[in-house]
């Protein structure tokens, strides 16, 4: 196992320790103790095997998952951006369909293998995007009734 | 017999349309690669709300079938599983279709699924009302380790570690007991407002299934699908049929083996199509042909791969135990309608569980009709790009978990948790259990509850939880499934190298 992923276990599992610590700490220490007999159970188990995992990694005898690598990592980052930013501020922010739209073509427009400098890949692109928005509209708002958040644009 | 009187249920013009429905659309989605049949379950779960339950799981379970059965469409078309449940069929099917065989294969295959699908639905019909009415002697101490049977089972035998299998149990058993308790009212991990009311779990499948797949999608960046789709000739139906018929062995093999993998929780679909390969190419007198585009080995695979759907579901409605990953999914869209499964339902909701299974059995039919029509067409759709796929998975992934509780709430659990679970996989962490410890946390936490109230007025809660056949005969399946998969990995690992099992876990991933 190359330094990477060794690195990335120890921080995977060390976090995934401190949650399982932080749980078993709560469930230890909040009241009413009744409510929380059950969690107590489950994050004893938590904390000895995430434990037991993070002594693994730290010696370096992690078998199962590769991590990610460098190149993964960069291709991931933009999209992933891009998805929690449509999440967690624009739906919210612009509204539901703008949001979707833009989102739905910053996405199909990075990680489109066609030349970004080719003017029928983006009348492509916004063609899809457009189908993509009425398919949505038309599931979601007509079929389904589902009113959602409109805010500054729709 | 019971289930006769509900056929006309299935046949019900709007019914029938959504079998219909989920069955075409199904083939489609399963034979895209990367849409696993779990995911396209889930994703169809919001469409759901507001259907009558029957009419609900109908849609959910043709679309289950037929995911898995489309499948097939790209392995055999484009070399592409379309889930992993399909890569036995790759094996040969592919090298049938680059010698112009593609429509003999597809054929096979569809009909193939179809026999040992209506086997696995014949299973689920005959075995489900006597285990629904054994389980009604089931107290809350067994019930409370049913519930840690099928988070440890899935656990241990559907990760490829058995400790990063059970933490991420754990992980899931944790996420149930956010929210307040049932009993006291009190507050328990509530960190941000949108978990207050605790877990949805449909959004919570969504993210779990969805979005990790869609951020896969984006780690392949900018790269074209180069698969080329094979062009399927003419083959005469009544010759495939024939062929099945005739490769009665690998037919036989594969649907039993199917079936009795299928009954075990937490061996998917992969599995039976694999094993089933192996026997059938083991106890072939020409087993040589095996790989070079042999029609026993497509048979087998695919007969194996649909038999598993309907026994898959024997421990969901008999035990609430699902055994597989989509079965969880399938358990949410009950939940959804506040229908629990177990003898509850067929006791008190007969027409939804007896014409959901019916409309399996028909669904399986369909499928092979419908399977061996649009093959063509399937193929083409399995060709959408990356780009296009991520974000119209990732569109229906946000809308879906929004319109659960028009809540953004959800969609922010849903979108923290597939993102969570995308890096935690990356580490060896698996879906699977935590999502049936996030199903089954609250069944766990309420039968160990009312175990210990009942064990405080009668006896202690060791003897309660610990003591009696039925315990014991858990506990110990409990303790085996775990012994077992620590040591089958003990085991595989003391004969391959740190540079084995990283290029095992590359080629898997």
């Amino acid at each position: 196992m190359t330094d990477l992923p060794r690195n990335q276990h120890i921080i995977a599992s060390g976090l995934v320790a401190a949650v399982g610590v932080t749980v078993a700490y709560i469930s230890y220490t909040a009241q009413p103790a009744a409510a929380f007999l059950f969690p107590r159970i489950i994050s004893t188990v938590f904390v000895v095997l995430a434990l037991w995992t993070f002594g693994k990694a730290l010696l370096g005898r992690t078998k199962v998952g590769n991590g990610l690598s460098a190149t993964a990592i960069r291709n991931i980052l933009p999209g992933l951006v891009v998805a929690l930013v449509y999440v967690f501020w624009a739906a919210q922010t612009l509204g539901f369909y703008t949001a979707s739209t833009i989102t739905f073509f910053i996405l199909v427009t990075l990680y489109d293998p066609a030349p970004h400098g080719e003017v029928k890949s983006w009348v492509r692109r916004i063609i899809i995007t457009a189908g993509f928005l009425a398919v949505m509209y038309g599931l979601f708002a007509m079929l389904l009734n589902v009113f959602t958040p409109r805010e500054i644009f729709f | 017999m019971e289930f006769i009187y509900y056929f006309g249920d299935v046949f019900t013009p709007f019914n029938f349309m959504l079998l219909l429905l989920g069955t075409v659309g199904g083939l489609i989605l399963g034979a895209t690669p990367g849409l696993s049949p779990t995911m396209a379950v889930a994703l169809l779960i919001p469409f759901t709300f507001r259907l009558e339950p029957a009419s609900g799981l109908i849609l959910l379970g043709a679309a289950y079938t037929s995911t898995v059965a489309g499948g097939a469409v790209s392995a055999i078309l484009l070399k592409i599983p379309g889930a992993p449940a399909n890569i036995a069929t790759t094996l040969d099917g592919h090298t049938m279709a680059k010698k112009g065989e593609g429509a003999r294969a597809l054929q096979l295959s569809f009909i193939a699924s179809a026999v040992g699908g209506v086997f696995g639905v014949l299973l689920l019909i005959f075995l489900t009302p006597l285990l629904a009415q054994w389980a009604l002697a089931f107290g809350p101490s067994h019930l409370f380790w049913l519930a840690i049977l099928g988070v440890t089972i899935i656990g241990s035998l559907d990760s490829s570690s058995v400790v990063k299998g059970l933490l991420s149990g754990c992980i899931g058993l944790w996420l149930a007991t956010i929210g307040f308790d049932d009993i006291m009212g009190a507050q328990r991990f509530i960190f941000h407002s949108s978990v207050s009311g605790g877990i949805n779990v449909i959004p919570a499948l969504i993210g779990l299934f969805a979005i990790p797949q869609v951020i896969t999608m984006f780690a392949k960046g900018r790269a074209r699908l180069d698969a080329e789709v094979l062009s399927v000739e003419k083959h005469p139906i009544s010759k495939a049929f024939r062929e099945v018929f005739n490769r009665f062995r690998a037919l036989s093999i594969g649907t039993i083996t199917g079936s009795i993998i299928g009954l075990i929780p937490g061996v998917g679909g992969q599995i039976a199509g694999l094993v089933a390969y192996d026997q059938a190419k083991k106890m072939s007198p020409e087993r040589g042909k095996f790989g070079t585009g042999h029609s026993e080995g497509v048979i087998a695979a695919e007969s194996a791969n649909n038999a598993m759907v309907g026994p898959s579901l024997v421990p969901l409605l008999t035990l609430s135990i699902p055994g597989s990953p989509t079965a969880a999914v399938l358990l949410g869209g009950l939940l959804i309608h506040g229908i629990f499964p177990g003898s509850d339902l067929f006791d008190n909701y007969p027409e939804v569980a007896w014409t959901f299974i019916n409309s399996m059995l028909i669904g399986q039919i369909l499928m092979c009709i419908f399977g061996l029509y649009i093959a063509g067409l399937a193929a083409r759709v399995a060709q959408v790009p990356n780009n296009v796929m991520a974000a119209v998975v990732l569109g229906l992934a946000v809308f879906g978990s929004y319109s659960v509780q028009n809540s953004m709430g959800d969609v922010y659990i849903m979108m923290a948790l597939g993102t969570g679970m995308f890096f935690l996989e990356r580490f060896g962490f698996s879906a699977a259990p935590l999502v049936l410890g996030l199903i089954l946390g609250p069944i766990a936490e309420a039968n160990f509850i009312q175990g210990s109230m009942i064990a405080n007025a009668t006896s202690s809660i060791g003897s309660y939880f610990f003591t009696g056949p039925l315990n014991l005969l858990l506990i110990g399946i409990v303790v085996a499934s775990v012994a077992y998969s620590g040591w089958m990995e003990l085991r595989s690992r003391r004969y391959t190298t740190k540079d084995d099992a990283v290029a095992k876990e590359e080629a898997l991933s």
